[in-house]
């Protein structure tokens, strides 16, 4: 689960570790009052749950709190389309005013798993700022990898370690010495996957201070944590993407116009792959599940012909543990339930193979059956249109 | 022969009493595993399809002698009945369950290492020697007896990848699913390991997806073990960055983990490669004739 950049420096803030001030804005009135409280300079930040912000105009210096007041009016109710975000991008219905530094110098500091060695592990670099990911793929060497581990937990010479590259002053490695103790235990307790501050910024009276920070929360480990849920924000959300959650699938919006409807997440991505390379796209990742219900494969069904992107479905299901023929009843309840006014294409395989596609047929709906992989998904391109790339 | 299990393997199912645990032990039953007990706190004395229950793993041991076991417990629980295999003294756990927190599987994975017990998963299919033993949820039906070894992160793909092995006639010595996980007991190295030492298995499949970067290491692997053809498919080539694809290890992070990386370390090992996913049988095929050992594969 991600959060927004204002809660996890709030977060931060809470576990003792320096953030700018800052004053959260959801109109354009409470805009100028924090500038104003800050002073009058300041920095408006979209807060929008992508990366690439500053570049896209998300991120903006005022000098006075009456043109703080303009950028938040043409921040807020905006979308923020960035590099990351995607063509949709996210909506802005909120705005961080901070203070603004005067920066000597910036870092990048981050606490995160390493899978390899199952163990956290801190991720620092002198070079921070927002080109960190160009850096971490042309030189990785500027890149440092502290591990932690977990049976001695975070010690100060972790810290120090950290520090060595960044050629901090005495002072300022013993601040970030701390820093890093609040970031691993609040990494820890909160079972987060990434603790993020990019960049760490040398400022005044040889201090320093996160003026940016990202965290996101392992979905799998919510359960631990209910408190974390209050940070949710649902407007972030792709609503398709937020009702898939509730009913158990995995489902992700992409840009394409055939509908797919999949069990298991390899084959769902495969049949991505399979609508891509013979030319066309897919709306949307869709997972019901490697053992997915009747009630689920329905539910996802509606969701997919809801969709007004969604030019044909195809349906493309591996009986294993599943039946073929409760899968068949699944679809062929939803498809009469709604009404079906787009191609459908389905591809069964597996168990009970025969009476689910004797359920199909028999259905009386427009149904277009099919046998192999391939087969369906080039039925499925051709009833799209042939839509091309 | 095979990896890991054989018809001799005798299975405790941890977790027997619920709707999936159950389910699966008939299943397993039904194919002729070795089903020899069960799981659940507090239900000792109990029986799922003919098939005892205990309170606890080692319980289990003692009475009826298990080597194996699955687990189909919720993932609140299934870190601590890994950690109940292990210390009971079971040799091979295959764990079902996904959802799984991060910060558990971490201390299970480091607690392992050094044990004797091997984990495959969590969040994966199990693990099938055709007419032998089926440990998890796999579909026997469409297995067939043979010589290729299929290791994969994925369920249902891999389910695709047999079956199309099937229909062109080349069985499996053992299919393994090794989980969609970020962390694992199982890596496609150590699968790979087993499939070359197991002299039954002469060619092998591997079915990777975006993230992580453990077919680079397979690949790095294949690379200094040339010995049997491998082929390969990688899923997930036209994911976004950044989005998790249902899988928690399926996530493209920083421009780390494509498939399109993935593809080429495994191209340069050697390995055929299936550009399509309809293509996994059909690449294997490729790589079996390259060898010269296309007859003897074929049942």
């Amino acid at each position: 689960m991600k959060i927004h950049e204002y809660q996890a420096k709030e977060l931060l803030l809470a576990y003792g570790i320096p953030i700018p001030r800052q004053k959260l804005a959801g109109t354009i009135e409470q805009a100028a009052l924090a500038a104003q409280a800050l002073g009058g300079q300041c920095v408006l930040k979209a807060q929008a749950h992508t990366g690439g912000r500053g570049k896209a105009g998300g991120v903006r210096l005022a000098e006075s709190a009456s043109r703080a007041a303009e950028i938040a009016g043409e921040l807020l109710g905006k979308r923020l389309v960035t590099e990351q975000s995607g063509p949709a991008g996210y909506p802005i219905e909120k705005v961080l005013v901070t203070a603004r530094e005067r920066i000597e110098s910036e870092y990048y500091l981050a606490v995160a798993l390493n899978d390899a060695l199952a163990c956290p592990e801190i991720i620092c670099s002198g070079e921070g700022g927002t080109e960190i990911e160009a850096l971490a793929r042309e030189r990785p060497e500027l890149i440092h990898h502290i591990i932690i581990p977990p049976e001695s937990g975070y010690c100060e010479y972790h810290g120090y370690e950290a520090a060595r590259p960044l050629g901090l002053s005495p002072e300022r490695k013993r601040r970030l010495v701390s820093i890093l103790r609040g970031m691993y235990r609040l990494f820890v307790e909160k079972d987060c996957s990434l603790v993020e501050i990019n960049p760490l910024a040398a400022i005044r009276e040889d201090t320093l201070a996160a003026l940016d920070a990202k965290i996101s929360f392992d979905d799998n480990a919510l359960f631990l944590h209910p408190e974390l849920e209050a940070l949710r924000d649902p407007s972030q959300e792709d609503p398709n993407e937020a009702r898939a959650r509730e009913t158990g699938i995995s489902y992700i919006t992409l840009d394409g116009s055939i509908g797919c409807l999949v069990n298991g997440a390899g084959l769902a991505m495969a049949t991505m792959d399979m609508i891509r390379s013979l030319g066309a796209r897919p709306a949307n990742f869709l997972d019901v599940g490697g053992s997915a219900t009747a009630e689920k494969v329905a539910s996802a069904f509606t969701m997919l012909l809801s969709d007004p992107r969604v030019k044909v479905i195809l349906v493309n299901i591996f009986g294993g543990i599943t039946r073929c023929d409760v899968i068949a009843a699944g679809i062929a309840a939803a498809a009469r339930h709604t009404e079906l006014s787009i191609p459908l294409v389905v591809r069964l395989q597996g168990a009970h193979l025969a009476a689910g596609q004797r359920i199909l047929s028999e259905s009386g709906l427009p149904i277009i059956q099919a046998r192999e992989f391939r087969e369906a998904v080039e039925k499925a391109v051709t009833a799209a249109g042939g839509e091309r790339l | 022969m095979s990896i890991l299990i054989d018809k001799g393997t005798k299975i405790l199912v941890q977790g027997i009493t619920g709707r999936q645990g159950a389910f699966h032990t008939e299943r397993m039953l039904e194919y002729g595993s070795r089903v020899v007990g069960g799981v659940t706190p507090g239900k000792s004395g109990s029986f799922v399809c003919g098939v005892p229950v205990f309170d606890t793993a080692r319980e289990g041991i003692e009475r009826v002698g298990a080597d194996a076991s699955v687990i189909f417990v919720p993932p609140a629980a299934a870190a601590e009945a890994i950690f109940e295999a292990s210390e009971a003294g079971i040799r091979l756990c295959v764990c079902v369950t996904e959802g799984i927190p991060a910060s558990r599987l971490a201390r299970v994975k480091r607690y392992l290492s050094g044990k004797p017990m091997r984990l495959i998963g969590p969040n994966c299919p199990g693990i099938i020697t055709p007419d032998a033993c089926k440990i998890g949820i796999l579909p026997g039906n469409i297995c067939l007896k043979g010589h290729v070894g299929v290791v994969s992160r994925s369920g249902t793909l891999t389910y695709e990848a047999i079956s199309q092995l099937t229909a062109l006639g080349v069985g499996q010595s053992t299919a393994v699913g090794i989980g969609g996980d970020s962390m694992r007991g199982t890596s496609f190295t150590d699968a790979l390991e087993l499939f070359d030492q197991d002299p039954d298995t002469k060619a092998i499949v591997l079915i990777g997806e975006i993230g992580g970067s453990e077919e680079e290491q397979a690949a790095e692997w294949i690379k200094k073990h040339p010995r049997k053809p491998v082929a390969a498919f990688i899923g997930g080539a036209c994911a976004p960055v950044g989005k998790r694809m249902g899988h928690a290890g399926a996530i493209i992070s920083g421009g780390y983990g494509t498939a399109r990386g993935k593809i080429a370390a495994l191209r340069d090992a050697g390995a055929a490669i299936a550009e399509t996913p309809d293509q996994i049988g059909a690449a294997l095929l490729r790589a079996l004739k390259r060898a010269g050992i296309y007859d003897e594969c074929r049942a």
